[in-house]
């Protein structure tokens, strides 16, 4: 019987009433009193020298209220990455600054030269054209190859070269590895791209910087993923504004996919412009801004060799990147290809020899940093594509080889030769799960048919594991971090019995407020409406790392349940006086304390008022009130993992590819709310199967940025996608966090490319296609079937 | 965006004269002009709205057979109101943007914005169709001239499209994955004089006639005859979502399955 | 400046704008009624859908100056009388239709004009009618069922 609230239960969304009837409340739709806004002035060349920029007859415009440009920001600290990687000779990489508005020189097409203040948007961008800008051109880097080569021109004129980091790992596994692949029965070798995508969450960034120069405090309203780390970065490390003085707050926010964690120059603007012209200041980004300022993702070029022996076991493991950074160093943008990439490699498999090879290379592009699945969807991808390859040049069913070499059921804990230890797991059952839900007999009876009305169909499958709730700061610290990555929760049951749970976790689209009341309302067996959600707002919550890497409920619900276990144990030793029993008698069930073997109890109201009323209590021995706070680090990552499929039909006239059908079997865990995590895996899916078939973000040999609205930037659209078929019944509960949750946030992004190409080129496999990059748009398709026949 | 002033007039002739001033422009759906004009691309200072109009309004059977479109009809309408008397035409109407871009946007804006990429020059060239303004009739060979120009001059109004109605037509639209416009589209039609074949999204000088085609099926009105037949790439689009051989291929098929549909 | 009035949601409203005023900065900025999203500049995303005159337009591609003495209707005006959510609404909530809830008004706007003509569409009318309405987060594929689920509600 499927529950009807608490644990387990589909609940429906709270949140949804607010956002159905139009009353969200979205950075945008916060006006401040006396507000003015800001335009930005962006460079339209992605490299050169910034010889001056006149801003003279713009200050005497129409409403303009002041202007800010590179010089403004020369004394303040850069934007700062969170994330410094160790290259393979054991030396720190290059990190350059990035300033807040540039300053010198341009370095990508986007990068802001001057921010007008004025009394409306439409002044501040009229003022905006008549600022003067001298800009010198240089020759744009934005092939990573060549970016790489001798005699490259340099992004950062102080760097020794365009080489962020050679990363190496295991970087003592290398000859090994060599040796390995050198004496193999068979090597598939494979060399493709993991295009370059663009977040676009439908929601573009906004920020409001409101300064009271009566108190001296700084309020930020903008649209993050974790306003905490907004207000550690900017205040500590770009403004020098102290805590106490700055207040973020990120109300509702439509959508991140990674690209609104990080820390923006937009942010730090606003923030001094507010001061500095002596009006709250408000900047709201363009769709076309957005494409030209949010961090973009993924953009790899890899090549990868896998080594089997004559019965298609895998023996050794060697990749070779290169990532794009872009321009700057966005927060996290050096962690991706690295420790969330090399740690994966392995997959769900026992490949006993893996090394890693990652080169980062700095462009004249747009950053790129996380974006959902974030360096896992790269791993993945490369190893599901070599797989199949693999497959088809050894005769062996796909299927058949992929369990020839998963780690057993009987083999967890698992050590992993790139470093990490899977928990728990069973890739036998998430991919029997899925056999069960796509009819693979069936299969030559619909090709069969489809040949007949002229098309090729092809079935691809795909497995996936990624590391989630990110992360033991103690691991992460040693491998570079420059923050812990653990979650706060604060539990305070008001008087009546009522809950305000603060939480560090950031909710845009993920339905925290439904789901973390169903843990706390379950634990204290009140109801769910009894239990209010409180995120997004630093002045109230005390503390937070927010939400990305599918870490808030295996995380950020981790603190929350210690915090509530707390408020059970205060409120039992509570009750337990009122009940004149001693405290190992008190038995608390379904929102009652009760003494064993009597008829004795208590309600938990009563418990609650007299915390708060504190007449008849045990004050020498406990305070009043009942509020705990408890801070979660994680003990390890959690490995959500699964198998997906996908069936699909090509014309061979056109090359346009139809997904036909796309199933997914996961294992994440224990799972709260089965609706919210289908919601989950179905948008991560459209996000995995849109970069699969229709997203590329392209630039010109000039960086100009061809793809910078949705004329050109393909997103998936209701008619691009199936209806997916989805389960997540096959679970292994995570061993090491107190729900046993593993995290669904970015599954659905992770295994779903890989499994459409593998059926694309199933589909076109007759006619020699072996691979073809995405996206599988119609035209690469088509040239790839001709290029093969 | 800059700003303008907004006028609505009533009639024709009273929108010719709001157009007489300099740098006024016309508006009639928005869906092309106002995206452009958030560009600032285009700054008009005066725009001098077309929808108010009721003689540019509507569907009627025409004096010379046929039916007239008034200009500022929204693709909406006409796809409801000629899905009897010119299906291939309601149906290249109904398969432009997304309903809310058919109701707003006009036959009369599309013809006159003349994007190489867009679905009603096509259906117009290829039905021979005339374009009225308010100074004469023009006709379609004579109507698009290159990339987003026509033979309208300065401040000239069209107020109203006459379609000849083929007896069979058929329009292929093949979609730019991204925006939906046509990375190629052709529109066969069929009339007792001979065949039409129209292409659009494929040329760098807009839409065009494939008078190679129209030569085959005027001799055999089927899919086959134009089996072997193939456009060059030579002028046609190159960019990310298809190369110029990729259009060119795609015209081919596009011509045999719009003449197997008709 | 120039004075329009139109009637929202079944109120009669006016003010001043600027030739250049976009419907959607005239209900998000002067009628305050911020559930008309803005998620693009090119008229692609939909967010922005509202009906004026009963049909589903996107006011982000029309100006306040052209919805002069129309009927327009925003999410504002979805509800029931009562303030219970509308059949659409509701379905979205029962079938977790949305999740960041920014695509979410022009979704229900797009969905209730396709049921107004189309009471009864199939799964493949409903994502050809969505065409002009993107959405990041779900994949769709509960908003399909919440349109169906709406459409047998209705
Ligand atoms: C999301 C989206 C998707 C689209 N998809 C497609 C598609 O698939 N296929 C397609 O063909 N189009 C597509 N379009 C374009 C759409 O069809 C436009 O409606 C059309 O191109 C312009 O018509 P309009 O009435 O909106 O003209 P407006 O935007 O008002 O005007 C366009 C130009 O024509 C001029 N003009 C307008 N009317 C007249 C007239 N009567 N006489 C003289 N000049 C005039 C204007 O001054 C302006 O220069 C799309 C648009 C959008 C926003
Ligand atoms: S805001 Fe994107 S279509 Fe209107
Ligand atoms: S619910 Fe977030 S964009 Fe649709």
């Amino acid at each position: 019987m499927p529950k009807d609230s608490g644990i387990g239960a589909s609940s429906k969304r709270r949140e949804d009433v607010r956002f159905l009837t139009g009353k969200g409340k979205y950075t945008d739709d916060m006006n401040v009193e006396g507000q003015a806004h800001c335009y930005i002035l962006r460079s339209d060349v992605a490299h050169g020298t910034l010889d001056s920029v006149d801003t003279s007859a713009a200050a005497d415009m129409p409403g303009v209220r002041g202007i800010l440009t590179g010089e403004d920001f020369v004394e303040v600290g850069g934007l700062p990455c969170g994330w410094q990687v160790t290259d393979r000779f054991g030396e720190p990489m290059q990190e350059p600054k990035h300033p807040v508005i540039a300053h010198g020189k341009v370095r990508h097409v986007g990068d802001p030269i001057a921010v007008v203040v004025a009394d409306t948007l439409a002044e501040a961008r009229d003022a905006a054209e008549a600022i003067d800008v001298s800009i010198t051109e240089l020759s744009a880097v934005v092939d990573m190859a060549a970016a790489l080569a001798d005699g490259a021109t340099k992004v950062h004129d102080d760097l020794t070269n365009n080489l962020c980091y050679d990363w190496g790992f295991v970087e003592e596994n290398k000859d090994a590895v060599d040796e390995a692949i050198k004496g193999a029965h068979h090597v598939t070798t494979l060399e493709l791209v993991n295009n370059r995508l663009v977040a676009n969450p439908m929601e573009p960034r906004v920020a409001i910087g409101d300064y009271d120069a009566s108190t001296n405090d700084h309020t930020l309203y903008t649209t993050s993923q974790n306003p905490h780390v907004i207000r550690l970065l900017m205040g500590a490390f770009v403004l020098g504004i102290p805590e106490h003085k700055l207040r973020v707050v990120a109300p509702d926010v439509g959508g991140g996919f990674g690209s609104k964690i990080y820390h923006y120059a937009e942010e730090a603007i606003v923030t001094v412009a507010s001061k500095q012209f002596g009006c709250p200041v408000k900047w709201t980004s363009s769709r076309s801004e957005a494409f030209m300022s949010d961090a973009q993702g993924r953009d790899h070029v890899t090549k990868i060799e896998l080594a089997m022996d004559e019965n298609g076991k895998f023996l050794a493991l060697r990749t070779d990147t290169m990532a794009n950074m872009g321009a700057y160093l966005s927060t996290f943008s050096t962690c991706v290809p690295t420790w969330l990439h090399g740690t994966l490699m392995a997959g769900n498999y026992t490949t006993p020899l893996i090394y890693c090879n990652v080169k980062a290379v700095f462009t004249n592009t747009v950053p790129v940093d996380a974006y959902r699945g974030a360096g896992r969807p790269e791993a993945t991808f490369q190893l599901e594509r070599v797989i199949d390859m693999a497959a088809r040049e050894m005769g062996i069913d796909p299927i058949e080889l992929r369990m020839r070499n998963f780690v057993q059921p009987d083999q967890f804990p698992y050590q992993t030769p790139v470093a990490v230890v899977y928990d728990t797991g069973n890739y036998q059952g998430t991919m029997a799960k899925l056999l069960e839900v796509v009819d693979r007999d069936g299969f030559a009876a619909r090709k069969a048919a489809s040949a007949a009305n002229g098309k090729l169909r092809g079935f691809g499958v795909a497995s996936y594991i990624e590391a989630c709730g990110i992360a033991p700061s103690s691991l992460v610290g040693a491998l570079g971090a420059r923050a812990g990555l653990y979650e706060s929760a604060t539990v305070r049951v008001n008087a009546t019995g009522s809950i305000s749970v603060m939480t560090g976790s950031h909710s845009h689209g993920q339905g925290h407020e439904t789901t973390f009341a169903q843990v706390v309302s379950d634990m204290l067996g009140i109801e769910e409406n009894a239990v209010e959600i409180v995120h997004g707002d630093t002045a109230k919550i005390p503390f937070g790392m927010g939400t990305y890497g599918s870490r808030s409920l295996a995380v950020g619900g981790s603190a929350m349940v210690k915090a509530t276990e707390k408020i059970i144990k205060k409120a039992t030793k509570i009750a337990a006086h009122l009940m004149e029993a001693a405290e190992v008698d008190v038995e608390f069930k379904d929102g009652q304390f009760s003494v064993a073997g009597t008829d004795k109890s208590v309600a938990w109201g009563e418990v609650c008022l007299a915390a708060y009323v504190p007449h008849n209590y045990p004050l020498e021995e406990i305070e009043p009130g009942l509020e705990e706070s408890a801070f979660y680090d994680p003990a390890n990552f959690t490995y959500p993992a699964g198998a997906y499929a996908c069936e699909v039909e090509v014309d061979p006239d056109t090359g346009k590819v139809e997904i036909c059908s796309f199933a997914a079997a996961d294992d994440f865990g224990n799972v709260i709310n089965p609706m919210i995590v289908e919601g989950q895996v179905h948008g991560g899916l459209a996000q995995g199967l849109g970069q699969a078939l229709l997203e590329n973000t392209v630039y010109d040999e000039n960086g100009q940025l061809l793809t910078g609205s949705f004329m050109d930037y393909a997103m998936p659209r209701a008619d691009d996608l199936p209806s997916f078929e989805v389960d997540h019944s096959s679970l292994t509960p995570c061993t090491h966090n107190p729900l046993g949750v593993k995290g669904c946030g970015e599954a659905g992004a992770i295994g779903s490319p890989p499994a459409l190409v593998n059926a694309v080129i199933d589909a076109l496999a007759d006619k020699g296609v072996v691979h073809i990059d995405m996206p599988l748009s119609p035209s690469r398709v088509w040239a790839a079937m001709n290029q093969a026949g | 965006m800059y700003d303008f002033e907004l006028v609505k007039p009533s009639s024709v002739a009273d929108a010719a004269a709001a157009l007489g001033d300099e740098d006024a422009q016309a508006l009639s759906g928005g869906q092309t002009l106002i995206p452009t004009m958030k560009q600032r691309l285009a700054m008009p200072s005066k725009l001098v709205s077309l929808a108010g109009i009721e003689e540019m309004q509507g569907v009627a059977v025409s004096a010379v057979g046929g039916i007239r479109i008034g200009a500022a009809t929204t693709h909406a309408t006409v796809a409801k109101e000629v899905a009897g008397s010119y299906p291939a035409l309601a149906a290249l109407a109904d398969g432009i943007g997304d309903p809310a871009v058919r109701n707003r946007g006009t036959i009369g804006g599309s013809l006159a914005n003349n994007d190489p990429s867009a679905c009603y020059p096509c259906g117009t060239l290829a039905s021979g169709a005339t374009i009225n303004t308010n100074k004469r009739a023009i006709a379609a060979d004579d109507f698009f001239v290159g990339l987003f120009e026509t033979a309208l001059e300065e401040g000239e109004i069209i107020t109203s499209v006459d379609f000849p109605t083929p007896s069979a037509a058929n329009y292929q639209k093949f979609d730019q994955p991204a925006s939906r416009f046509a990375l190629v589209g052709v529109m066969v039609a069929k009339f007792d004089d001979g065949v039409r074949v129209a292409v659009t999204g494929a040329s760098e000088s807009g839409v065009f006639r494939w008078s190679e085609a129209e030569a085959a099926l005027n001799g055999n009105f089927s899919a086959d005859a134009v089996a072997g037949l193939s456009v060059s790439a030579d002028g046609l689009i190159s960019d990310m979502h298809g190369s110029a051989d990729y259009r060119a291929h795609l015209v081919g098929v596009l011509t045999m399955r719009a003449v197997a549909a008709c | 400046m120039a004075q329009v009035s139109m009637t929202v949601n079944g109120k009669a409203v006016s003010g001043e704008v600027e030739g250049r005023t976009l419907l959607v900065q005239f209900l998000r900025d002067q009628l305050r009624l911020t559930g008309t999203h803005v998620g693009c500049d090119t008229g692609q995303c939909g967010a922005c859908v509202v009906h004026v005159d009963g049909e589903a337009v996107k006011a982000c591609n029309m100006f306040a100056g052209e919805a002069d003495g129309a009927e327009v209707t925003t999410i504002e005006g979805m509800a029931n009388a009562d303030g219970s959510l509308g059949t659409i609404q509701q379905a979205f909530q029962d079938h977790h239709g949305l999740q960041c809830g920014f695509c979410t008004p022009g979704m229900v706007m797009s969905a209730a004009a396709l049921l107004k003509d189309n009471p009864n569409p199939s799964e493949a009318e409903i994502r050809e009618y969505l065409e002009g309405n993107i959405c990041r987060c779900t994949g769709y594929h509960n908003i399909v069922k919440a349109i169906q689920a709406a459409s047998d509600a209705q």
